[in-house]
């Protein structure tokens, strides 16, 4: 494979450019490592007051009274609300229309109502002068609550009988809605060819069962909401979110107010991965602020993170694939039932379309259920959906290979998608890149290498994420010192302030230290879509690539002004205004922006785009285990992970998210869950209990970055942030079981459960 | 208020007196007292390691110290490290090595290495990955922090 001298790890890059693919230091990294960036929680406002949340002690509870007096008399108290604060009290069905259920369950989430659906779901909330105050005030609250049994396993509320936490759900099936109430939203489907006729034609079938458990996001910074209500009408929120328009639209939805009379600005936001979409907290600070009139802060603790903000959904899968004696597919089937939580919108979709993403296959049929329990409302999290399904997937593939005797990475080439291959879902993959990630993990002397002495396997997996697009604006301005200030929506979690002020650079054929990117409120610049889905590398930076061209244009025409030519003659290259006859008329950038003064003023050119072309994200991770018989503990020994970027805008960042990604999902394998009792409370919401991986469990991260250029984008970009928290948890399960001879299909793959495995109780 | 108490203490070298409650931890008193917002909270129950300061010569957790028992000691946050001349090498590592995504856990983990990096000038990776357990980043996995810790101590040397 060709490799760039300069970066060892980087494969296949057809072209160079100035900006792009080199590694600057990012914008806001001063400010990141001497403490002064201010992130949600610290921001403070004049007159800021504090709220505390009152929360559900049960995961299933009618709501019979609330009792607010004591809390509202006790001294230091200046506001407390409860649903009835919220429009949806005071809206009738006949007013709601269609749209009652979607707003009572939206309006629920935020507030409860009538019922509880999760320990932890919110009831009441007082603000306070500080917020111990808060605290003491909401254990004054008196809640009267009628315990119902909840429903905590996805395949015990599909049941008929199963206790129904909303009485007014019917299941959406294949496009019917059913007459009965269930704990079934919806039941959708893919299908390609016939699955049948391709299992009658397969030498080896191998089909199997799968769960996996709840799993959290685990940023670091918990939720924050700060607001304030004006008396002019006026809402204004401070709070970390991936975004800021997403968090004005749902909490203008809530609050029945119009978007543009409410404000959001995102402050710099610590992790995200899916889990900071959903405005938990907002609304509610906007209530408390409405009530008393001050600004109000509410943060979560940590406690309140895990039990009640969304974790990614535990599932149960069932996974089929037929091949012949020369490892070809000849059908595939998954039927995926995937746990919402408390409501419906469970990633269930994403992970049918995630499914087979790898493979190109004859025949397919995928099935999803998505299904409300007794558990918070699940949330995005990192390729929302494909991980669990490629646990499964990837885990039969490697049983396949296994029975047939073929390498595990040949039977993935073998069977892999590549430009043309239409998905079981519909969609034909423009120029896609897993065979090139296939490839540079075999010849990768990572795979090469002999494992050594002891209980240790090698394990490999694939993964596929679609990656995003969708809309993004942005504007940027020429200062007459030639300094481009960005202006932009998109959130900045991990360095993409860096990656579009490169891009720019690189369009305007000017120096990334001359760009400087800025995030602004939603009153600042135009809709922009969520930083998440892998989109904003790809979609901000058309913006910026669209804008620049804009400011090229005018610069142009600028100078044609300035020399009294016609702007034909003039000419823009790298950064440099010439005139195409006259070698005396060439000015740089910093020249002509030097005379911007005088000239006309200031140029700005700006981009609304909703960019076709996002290139799909194919990962493929190889991990080294060794497994102790005596303790059933999994150690990793090496890991590398393989990625096709497209192109790799700024190389550490993507380095970055291919070795986080990896780092999550070996966390997904081997320790992280979620534990509850048999009455649905958590018992392990917290750090000590819910087991990151630290520094000390792992070793380096490899990485191999992977560039083939997507089509459609300039400079090749796809997104990167996701494909890579896919394969790791089949990776490692493949490598367990080559070392110790044991196949788990559950997650998470803890030494009890390895312990169980090997003494054939488990599983 | 009922039971406030006057406290004396000196943070990155100046000396600084606050009024809290015996309830009130030093994280809290940092952070919403002094309105010294670098030192994050990330659990507010010892562990993550995003509110780390150096206490006395010692790194803690300053949510699981009391704002109380700040009176008389010497601390070091993360506003204590650069200078107006420059970055410590530790900043400047990790910014070099991309060793930050959000940046939440990125004071805490520049302050743990000071005070790995002050008392054993001399470090290795298992060293960096054993300290620094104490501390919890879920973007990065932890590569290029370890890297850029190394490449900090290279730098102080």
């Amino acid at each position: 494979m060709v490799s760039n001298p300069a970066e060892a790890n980087i494969v296949l890059s057809e072209v160079e450019f100035e900006v792009v693919g080199k590694r600057p230091i990012r914008p806001d990294g001063v400010d990141k490592v001497t403490g002064r960036a201010q992130y949600g929680a610290d921001i403070n406002l004049s007159g800021l007051i504090h709220g505390k949340v009152l929360r559900s002690p049960h995961a299933h509870a009618r709501i019979k009274s609330i009792d607010t007096s004591k809390a509202e008399a006790y001294p230091g108290v200046r506001a407390v609300v409860t649903a009835k604060n919220l429009p949806f009290a005071s809206l009738s069905k006949e007013d709601l229309g269609g749209d009652y259920m979607r707003l009572k369950f939206a309006s629920d989430h935020v507030l409860a109502s009538d019922k509880v659906l999760f320990k932890g779901h919110p009831v009441a909330a007082v603000a306070a002068n500080n917020p111990h105050v808060a605290e003491e005030a909401i254990k004054l609250i008196n809640v009267d609550y009628e315990v119902l049994p909840p429903v905590l396993d996805v395949l015990e509320a599909m049941k008929d009988d199963a206790p129904l936490l909303h009485e007014e759900l019917r299941t959406t099936s294949l496009g019917e809605t059913s007459e009965k109430p269930s704990n079934i939203a919806a039941h959708l489907r893919y299908e390609k060819g016939d699955a049948e006729v391709g299992f009658a034609a397969a030498d080896v079938v191998v089909e199997k069962e799968f769960r996996t458990a709840a799993v959290h996001q685990g940023y670091i910074e918990p939720h924050n909401g700060t607001a304030f209500w004006n008396t002019d009408g006026q809402l204004s929120i401070w709070t970390s979110t991936q975004g800021a328009f997403a968090v004005r639209g749902s909490v203008a939805d809530v609050l029945r107010q119009p978007v543009s009379k409410v404000k959001v600005t995102p402050m710099e936001i610590g992790g995200g991965f899916g889990g900071k979409i959903t405005a938990y907290l907002d609304a509610i600070a906007a209530l408390l602020s409405q009530k008393s009139g001050a600004p109000v802060k509410v943060v979560m603790s940590r406690v309140d993170v895990f039990e009640a903000s969304g974790p990614a959904p535990a599932t149960w899968m069932k996974v089929k694939i037929g091949a012949t004696k020369d490892g070809k597919f000849t059908a595939v089937k998954a039927e995926l039932s995937f746990e919402a939580g408390a409501y419906p919108g469970s990633p269930v979709m994403q992970g049918m379309m995630c499914s087979f993403g790898c493979y190109d296959v004859p025949n397919g049929l995928i099935d999803g259920y998505d299904v409300v329990v007794n558990k918070p409302k699940t949330a995005a999290y990192r390729a929302p959906g494909s991980p669990q399904a490629a646990f499964g997937v990837e885990s039969v593939v490697d049983d396949i290979a296994h029975q047939l005797g073929i390498d595990p990475i040949e039977i993935r080439l073998l069977n892999a998608a590549k430009e043309g291959t239409r998905r079981i879902e519909g969609p034909v993959a423009n120029r896609i890149g897993l065979v090139e990630c296939l490839e540079a993990a075999r010849d990768h002397d990572h795979y090469k290498k002999p494992l050594g002495p002891g209980q240790r396997g090698r394990g490999v997996a694939c993964g596929y994420w679609m990656n995003r697009s969708f809309s993004s604006s942005l504007s940027m301005t020429v200062n007459y010192d030639g300094i481009v200030t960005l202006i932009m929506g998109s959130v900045d979690i991990g360095g993409t302030r860096a990656s579009i002020a490169q891009q720019t650079a690189e369009t305007l054929g000017i120096a990334y230290e001359n760009v400087k990117p800025t995030v602004v409120d939603t009153d600042s610049i135009g809709y922009t879509f969520i930083t998440g889905g892998s989109r904003t590398s790809f979609a901000t930076g058309w913006a910026a690539i669209e804008a620049a061209e804009e400011v090229k244009k005018l610069m142009v025409a600028r100078a044609a002004r300035i020399w009294d030519t016609s702007e034909d003659d003039v000419e823009y290259a790298d950064g440099v205004i010439q005139h195409r006859s006259d070698p005396e008329l060439r000015m740089t950038f910093k020249d002509l922006a030097r005379q911007l003064a005088n000239t006309g003023g200031a140029i700005t050119g700006s981009a609304n785009v909703e960019p076709a072309g996002e290139g799909n994200g194919y990962a493929v991770h190889l991990v080294d285990v060794e497994v102790d018989p005596e303790t059933g503990k999994t150690d990793i020994l090496r890991f590398t992970a393989v990625q096709d970027a497209g192109k790799a805008v700024h190389p550490s960042y993507v380095e970055g998210q291919m070795q986080g990604g990896a780092v999550q999902g070996i966390g997904w394998a081997l320790n992280e869950e979620y534990f509850f009792d048999d009455k649905g409370q958590m018992m392990n919401s917290s750090f000590l209990d819910y087991r990151m991986p630290t520094s000390l469990d792992l070793p380096m991260i490899d990485t191999v970055i992977v560039e083939v250029a997507n089509p459609g984008h300039p400079y090749g970009v796809r997104g990167v942030g996701e494909a890579a928290i896919v394969p790791p948890m089949a990776a490692i399960a493949n490598a367990i079981n080559g070392a110790a001879g044991v196949r788990l299909n559950s997650l998470p793959m803890t030494p009890g459960n390895v312990l169980d495995a090997l003494s054939g109780d488990g599983q | 208020m009922p039971g406030v108490t006057h406290v004396q203490t000196t943070i990155n070298g100046e000396e600084v007196n606050f009024l809290c409650e015996p309830r009130q931890s030093l994280l809290e008193c940092l952070r919403d007292v002094v309105g010294m917002t670098g030192t994050k909270e990330g659990c507010n129950d010892g562990n993550c390691g995003a509110c780390t300061v150096i206490f006395d010569g010692r790194i803690v957790d300053s949510c699981l110290v009391l704002g109380v028992e700040a009176q008389g000691k010497e601390m070091t946050t993360i506003e204590g490290l650069a200078t107006p001349e420059g970055l410590h090498p530790l900043q400047q590592s990790f910014l070099e090595q991309a060793a930050l995504q959000c940046g939440i856990c990125t004071p805490g983990f520049i302050v743990a290495a000071k005070g790995l990096l002050d008392q054993e000038p001399d470090v290795d990776e298992a060293r960096v990955r054993h300290w620094l357990a104490g501390n919890l980043c879920r973007c990065t996995g932890y590569d290029k922090i370890v890297r850029a810790v190394l490449d900090a101590s290279q730098k102080m040397k």
